[in-house]
């Protein structure tokens, strides 16, 4: 009796929860790969392809590889507009990342920067602060 | 003697039947595998046209010409126009006219209509030409273009009107567009200008939407897929439900939840409807408006949302449908008589799970509603399932007309591939 009187408390605890959801567990110990899937992951998917006409793919291009300032000002600033990748036009918007911290930007930057047949070397969070505090009119 | 009299019944009706369908034979032949689509049993396939580019809508002219419109101009090309010379199905000449890309494209009142992101414009055609005989007239000129749901696609009634969707260049209506934290402008400035359908005249040239539009209705984030059903006089349209629920509310809502919500909503619009967007969307589960997170809703609590229009039909989350047409024409068996055809491109905002859509589905309609739940028509557009990514898919569908026989014609934004569908 007692058992069911504690499993019945118990339930309604767990279902009086139940509306409010945990954010999604993650496991890997990649800090950019974490970022990544948390604000990434709906417009570059999981491959990094983007989505046809509309979100550029993230693989084996010059905007990931390349110009460092370019790339860390696109995170911050975001972008909107046609932009040209690998020969191809798109068109969605990019939102500004200004709400992630220097680590999660670097972190992030880095992690694509070595995945999706890119390869190039890491960015640091001092890379992204020097830029930030190079903007005016920013937040 | 009666076991004979019933095979002479039987025989009677087979030459009968028999006869009904040479009378409606298309005479087309199917190309093997019916150019890769799945349909029902009965329909086959051939694919009309390949490689035009990335296409948008579609239209079929009364001498069975075929248009197409382009997402960006194809080597300066604008809108391509297509004939079959030999009656087999097969374009055999390809031409081209303007210099706009765009997506909406109907045949009406004998012109051309044709939606670029800022204007709608109309061509004429002499007698049987298949290129349009002047310069086109520019009928609503100025629209606004912004980065986002920029496509503008068309309807047109009975009595002299033109339906324009106008979608909003918002996700949710946030202060900062898809941004964790940023609260919901409210109310949403956006919807005076946007995420709505507008009416204007269908022959007056050189309206606006600031000085001739009337916004017909609102609280739609972006419909383009829209078509006037002339059986029961009333504007339809198929909205793209909002993005990204667990992205920026994680304390409501996981993975699989973004995957399933919000449903895309089938409405029928009567004049002053207002559908809820940004403020609320459709849960398909719980069959009801759900007040929005960016609004203070939780993923359950109702709100402002208990006044907003439902829609008549709900369909998967984030599957993007992309084109609707009512089918009224002989050609297909009679339960596709008055039906709805819609086009889904396919989803993009479903990741890490399976993508889903890319499909033509139907639905049975008696007067004004539905009469039973959706079913896929024709599938396999992709070529590949299940789609990971939406880049896997090689093709998506997009557009959808119907030709003079009654043959169903579906065009593709990735390689620009025009399918034609008969009940041969």
């Amino acid at each position: 009796m007692k058992h069911f009187i504690l499993s019945g408390l118990l339930f309604l605890l767990l279902f009086s929860c139940g509306r409010t959801k945990k954010p999604p567990e993650t496991t890997t110990t990649e800090p950019g790969k974490e970022v990544y899937m948390k604000y990434c992951l709906a417009c570059h998917p999981m491959d990094g392809s983007g989505v046809p006409g509309m979100y550029p793919t993230l693989q084996k291009t010059d905007w990931v590889q390349e110009d460092k300032t370019r790339l860390i000002s696109l995170m911050l600033d975001g972008q909107q507009g046609e932009i040209i990748v690998n020969g191809q036009i798109f068109k969605g918007v990019m939102p500004a990342h200004q709400y992630l911290t220097d680590e999660q930007i670097a972190d992030v930057l880095t992690y694509i920067r070595s995945n999706y047949g890119n390869n190039a070397d890491p960015v640091t969070p001092a890379e992204v602060a020097r830029l930030r505090s190079t903007q005016t009119g920013q937040n | 003697m009666i076991h004979i009299k019933q095979i002479a019944i039987l025989v009677i009706c087979t030459l009968l039947a028999g006869c009904n369908r040479t009378d409606r034979s298309t005479g087309l032949n199917p190309d093997s595998g019916n150019g890769g689509l799945r349909l029902p049993e009965g329909f086959a396939a051939l694919v009309v046209a390949e490689n035009l580019g990335q296409g948008r809508h579609i239209a079929v002219n009364g001498n069975g010409d075929i248009f197409l419109a382009p997402r960006e101009l194809n080597n300066g090309h604008g809108i391509v126009a297509l004939r079959d010379t030999t009656g087999d199905g097969k374009a055999d000449i390809t031409a081209y006219f303007g210099d706009l890309p765009g997506t909406g494209l109907q045949i009406h009142k004998e012109y051309l209509y044709f939606a670029h992101d800022t204007c709608v414009i109309r061509y004429k055609f002499h007698a049987n030409d298949l290129l349009p005989e002047s310069e086109p007239e520019t009928i609503v000129s100025g629209l606004k273009r912004e980065y986002q749901h920029e496509a503008k696609t068309i309807a047109f009634d009975a009595v002299g009107n033109l339906y324009v969707n106008i979608g909003a260049p918002s996700n949710a209506c946030q202060k900062d567009d898809r941004t964790p934290g940023s609260p919901g402008l409210d109310p949403c400035p956006i919807l005076e200008m946007y995420g709505g359908i507008w009416r204007f005249k269908d022959d007056v040239k050189n309206q606006t939407q600031e000085k001739d539009g009337h916004r017909f209705a609102t609280g739609l984030r972006n419909c383009v897929a829209i078509d006037w059903n002339n059986k029961v006089n009333n504007l339809y349209v198929v909205q793209h439900g909002r993005d990204q629920l667990n992205q920026f509310y994680p304390e409501y809502y996981d993975d699989n939840d973004n995957a399933n919500l919000p449903a895309e909503e089938f409405f029928l619009l009567e004049e002053g409807d207002d559908c809820g967007w940004p403020y609320c969307y459709f849960d398909d589960q719980k069959i009801r408006k759900v007040l929005a997170p960016e609004y203070g809703g939780n993923g359950d609590s109702i709100g402002r949302c208990a006044g907003k229009k439902d829609p008549i039909l709900a369909f998967p989350a984030h599957t993007a449908p992309n084109d609707l047409i009512f089918y009224t024409h002989e050609q297909f068996p009679e339960e596709y008589k008055n039906g709805a055809f819609i086009a889904f491109h396919g989803s993009w905002n479903r990741s890490p799970q399976v993508q889903k859509g890319y499909n033509v589905v139907f639905v049975p309609f008696y007067d004004k509603l539905p009469t039973g739940d959706w079913s896929v028509f024709a599938d396999g557009f992709s070529g590949t399932e299940p789609v990971n990514n939406t880049g896997d898919a090689a093709h998506r569908p997009m557009g959808l007309a119907v030709g003079p026989d009654g043959s169903l014609y579906i065009s593709d934004s990735v390689h620009g591939t025009i399918w034609r569908v008969f009940y041969p």
